[in-house]
């Protein structure tokens, strides 16, 4: 039983990271426009340049 | 400034204020009504971008609208450029759009992550419990459950507690008391357990019970707020400003005007406020206003209403301000006269709610005496009450009502209805006849040149035509070319407000215009008519129609077959308005009617009625039907009665909506009987103790599920 001591703090750290990142993602405005979001992966534009050579 | 050791900490927050409020200023906003891929978007953003002085540029693809940070002077600039690359931008006003966000969704999104998170890490540890975990392992998983749950449910279920706590001052049982109830009732008893070192903890319920729940809210209110969203972008889609005269002529915004400031109307623009002419002669179109389809004629002198609109001549109108006879005032007030009088729609789910609370109350309190006198043992009757209480959740009622609805309202949506009142739907579905208003929602509301028109007198009277933005003469021009009728060759033609045009053809005088004008007198029976004279002749006649919208006819068929009766009131002339019923296949017609008679035919019918209606003249018959829809192309006020709107003036997506909503109904019903017979079987286990925890958390979680299941099948059912 002692592995639940590392694995219960584990899977709560987890699953708290996963709850901040939806905060984040609220707070970041990602759930006004699903639609949208949706159809702009398919845009051959960046929004963000990756660094040409 | 007495901050002065460090100046740079000082300026830059105020420079960051200053330039914050700059560009709250400075954010336009523009309905793009067609936009639908990624290609769009791109187009939109780039083309809008490709202006100086555009900032940036943000579509958003659900609501349909553009966001530009830019100067509002640009706003011309930016529709000119966005239907060059080949999209139509209405612009909005931000005044009216207010801001796009929503933080009472956002909370309740917050609320709903918290809840998740917390349901499925107790859940685990409940099952590491139920698989066997005994003494002080069980213990400790239950303490940390504790140390999960509370904290969630002050957080998350603050909701139900604060509605529930509302309904109870007021001595009133809503949904939300059981709800708050058995949250409350079941981490209490749960903590207790714990510190005892007891074998059963509620926690994993307490939680699911507020996830499902806050689920159902949150559907609840983004359907509400889409609608709320769809509406204002509809109100912001007008302009609201009026040319005031003075020095110069400018345009202000309307909630500027004052009494006795003087409004110029050019031709073609609607009257912004109510007021009385003091210059200028033209002719007004007041069908949104009486269903008339005749324009009238005003001068200096005579009264005129917001709403019109102005045909020939340009208007000055000086504002009069709140005189106590104004048709506006009288139709307000028949409007809240009906609405009081109608008595408040309880829906389904306030109806079934009504039932429950106290059963689930009495049933759980009955468990808990029973339990007590039998065994005299209050933890263990605590512990019936509570999982009564988890158990018979109200996952039918919170969340499969508002799944329904949310299905239902997005379908509609989606098919060009907006769905303005949360019981429209409802109510939609109970109706049992339905009435329209004749003009500009069967029929189109514009003057239409009679087929059976003579051409050499089309021909002269498209020569003249051609120079006059009159509706009736863009009805002649556009019969010549429709016809393949050339128009002669007028010259010197000049416009006389009010009455008609004039011209020179090959050395001859030649008039259209009204009857009296050319001193003749109009033919009583045939509706709208304008006259033609040429030299010395005797004038002739050209008689106008108002036809119906092209699905009139298949709409009202349709209904028919669906089992309604369908009926027409008309503020228009019985000798139009029959004809026009007959052709629609309509039977019963009432014509001449005024707005209260209109109210009063409506509420004398006793059945549930659906009114169908777009002008003024309308609303009053609209609050008091059961039910009413008015198309997008409808006046203000008459928009903001309806319970549905028709963004698309389709009226085919009437009946489709009708048999919707009772198929919304139908799935509604459904899922009460689905939690029916769920209950049935669940409660006599939870009151006989055979219900454990984590059984009670498992069985209304998947009833839960079942129910939205349910709904989602609307999704994808046909009309």
């Amino acid at each position: 039983m002692t592995a639940l001591l590392y694995l219960l703090p584990i899977s709560l750290v987890l699953g708290g990271v996963g709850l901040f990142a939806f905060f984040w993602t609220i707070k970041a405005d990602q759930y006004d426009d699903a639609k949208g979001n949706a159809m702009r992966i398919l845009s051959d534009e960046y929004d963000d340049h990756p660094k040409e050579d | 400034m007495t901050v002065a050791s460090c100046p740079a900490c000082v300026a830059i927050p105020e420079e960051r204020i200053a330039k914050i409020a700059a560009d709250q200023g400075r954010k336009l906003a523009f309905a793009m009504p067609d936009v639908h891929c990624a290609g769009c978007i791109g187009t939109v953003e780039k083309g809008a971008m490709g202006l100086d002085g555009v900032k940036s540029a943000r579509l958003n693809l659900t609501l349909k609208r553009l966001y530009v940070d830019a100067d509002p002077e640009l706003s011309e600039q930016i529709i000119d450029q966005l239907a060059s690359v080949g999209h139509v931008a209405l612009p909005l006003d931000s005044d009216t759009l207010q801001s796009g966000s929503d933080p009472a969704g956002r909370k309740l999104l917050l609320r709903l992550g918290v809840a998740f998170f917390a349901m499925m890490n107790v859940m685990l540890l409940s099952i590491s419990v139920w698989a066997g975990a005994e003494g002080e392992t069980r213990n400790f998983l239950h303490w940390i459950s504790a140390f999960i749950a509370l904290p969630t449910v002050a957080f998350a279920a603050v909701p139900f507690f604060t509605s529930g706590w509302a309904a109870l001052r007021h001595a009133k049982l809503n949904m939300d008391v059981p709800i708050s109830l058995a949250i409350l009732l079941a981490t209490a008893l749960s903590l207790f357990e714990t510190w005892v070192g007891g074998a059963e903890a509620y926690f994993d319920a307490a939680l699911s019970l507020t996830f499902f729940l806050l689920l159902g809210r949150y559907l609840n209110h983004r359907t509400r707020m889409a609608a709320r969203s769809a509406a204002l972008e509809l109100a912001a889609l007008e302009v609201k400003t009026a040319l005031l005269k003075g020095a110069e002529t400018k345009a202000v915004p309307i909630a500027d005007l004052k009494q006795g400031d003087i409004v110029l109307v050019q031709p073609g623009m609607a009257v912004p406020v109510d007021g009385t002419v003091v210059s200028g002669t033209s002719d007004l179109n007041k069908s949104l206003l009486t269903g008339e389809t005749l324009p009238e004629a005003v001068a200096p002198g005579a009264s005129v209403y917001s709403g019109t609109l102005n045909l020939t001549g340009p208007l000055e109108i000086e504002i009069t301000g709140d005189t106590n006879d104004t048709v506006l005032r009288q139709i307000t007030e028949l409007v809240s006269l009906a609405e009081a009088a109608k008595s408040r729609y309880t829906g389904l789910a306030e109806r079934a709610a009504a039932i429950y609370a106290p059963v689930v109350h009495l049933v759980a309190f009955a468990g808990f005496v029973g339990w007590y006198l039998a065994t005299g043992d209050i933890r263990h009757s605590l512990n019936i009450a509570v999982a009564v209480l988890i158990i018979t959740c109200p996952c039918a009622l919170g969340l499969a009502v508002p799944a329904v609805m949310t299905a239902t309202v997005s379908r509609l949506f989606q098919a060009g209805v907006l769905v303005k009142d949360g019981t429209a739907i409802e109510r939609l579905a109970e109706v049992q006849a339905v009435v329209f208003d004749k003009t500009g929602t069967l029929t189109k509301g514009e003057a239409e040149l009679e087929l059976q028109t003579d051409r050499d007198r089309l021909s002269l009277a498209a020569g003249l035509a051609a120079a006059s933005a009159h509706p009736l003469s863009k009805a002649v021009v556009l019969a010549a070319r429709e016809r393949g009728v050339q128009p002669a060759e007028v010259s010197g033609i000049s416009e006389v407000a009010g009455k008609g045009i004039a011209g020179v053809l090959k050395g001859q005088p030649i008039r259209l215009g009204r009857a009296e004008w050319l001193g003749t007198e109009a033919e009583t029976g045939r509706g709208v008519q304008s006259w033609l004279q040429l030299g010395d002749a005797p004038a002739v006649p050209l008689f106008f129609t108002d036809p119906p919208r092209s699905d009139a006819a298949q709409t009202v068929a349709d209904l028919k077959n669906t089992g309604l009766p369908v009926s027409m009131l008309s503020g228009d002339r019985a000798e139009v308005a029959e004809p026009l019923a007959k052709k629609l296949g309509i039977a019963t017609v009432a014509a001449s009617v005024l707005p209260e008679a209109k109210l009063r035919i409506i509420e004398a019918q006793g059945d549930k009625t659906l009114m169908v209606g777009d002008g003024l003249n309308d609303a009053a018959a609209m609050s008091g039907a059961f039910v009413s829809i008015a198309p997008a192309s409808a006046i203000d006020a008459t928009r903001a009665t309806a319970d549905l709107i028709l963004l698309g003036n389709n009226l085919t997506e009437i009946p489709r909506a009708i048999r919707l909503a009772r198929q919304a109904r139908a799935r509604v019903l459904e899922n009460f009987s689905i939690a029916a017979i769920y209950n049935l079987v669940a409660i006599p286990l939870a009151l006989l103790g055979y219900a454990s925890p984590l059984a009670a958390a498992i069985a209304m979680s998947s009833s839960s599920i079942l129910v939205s299941l349910n709904a989602l099948r609307l999704l994808r059912s046909k009309t």
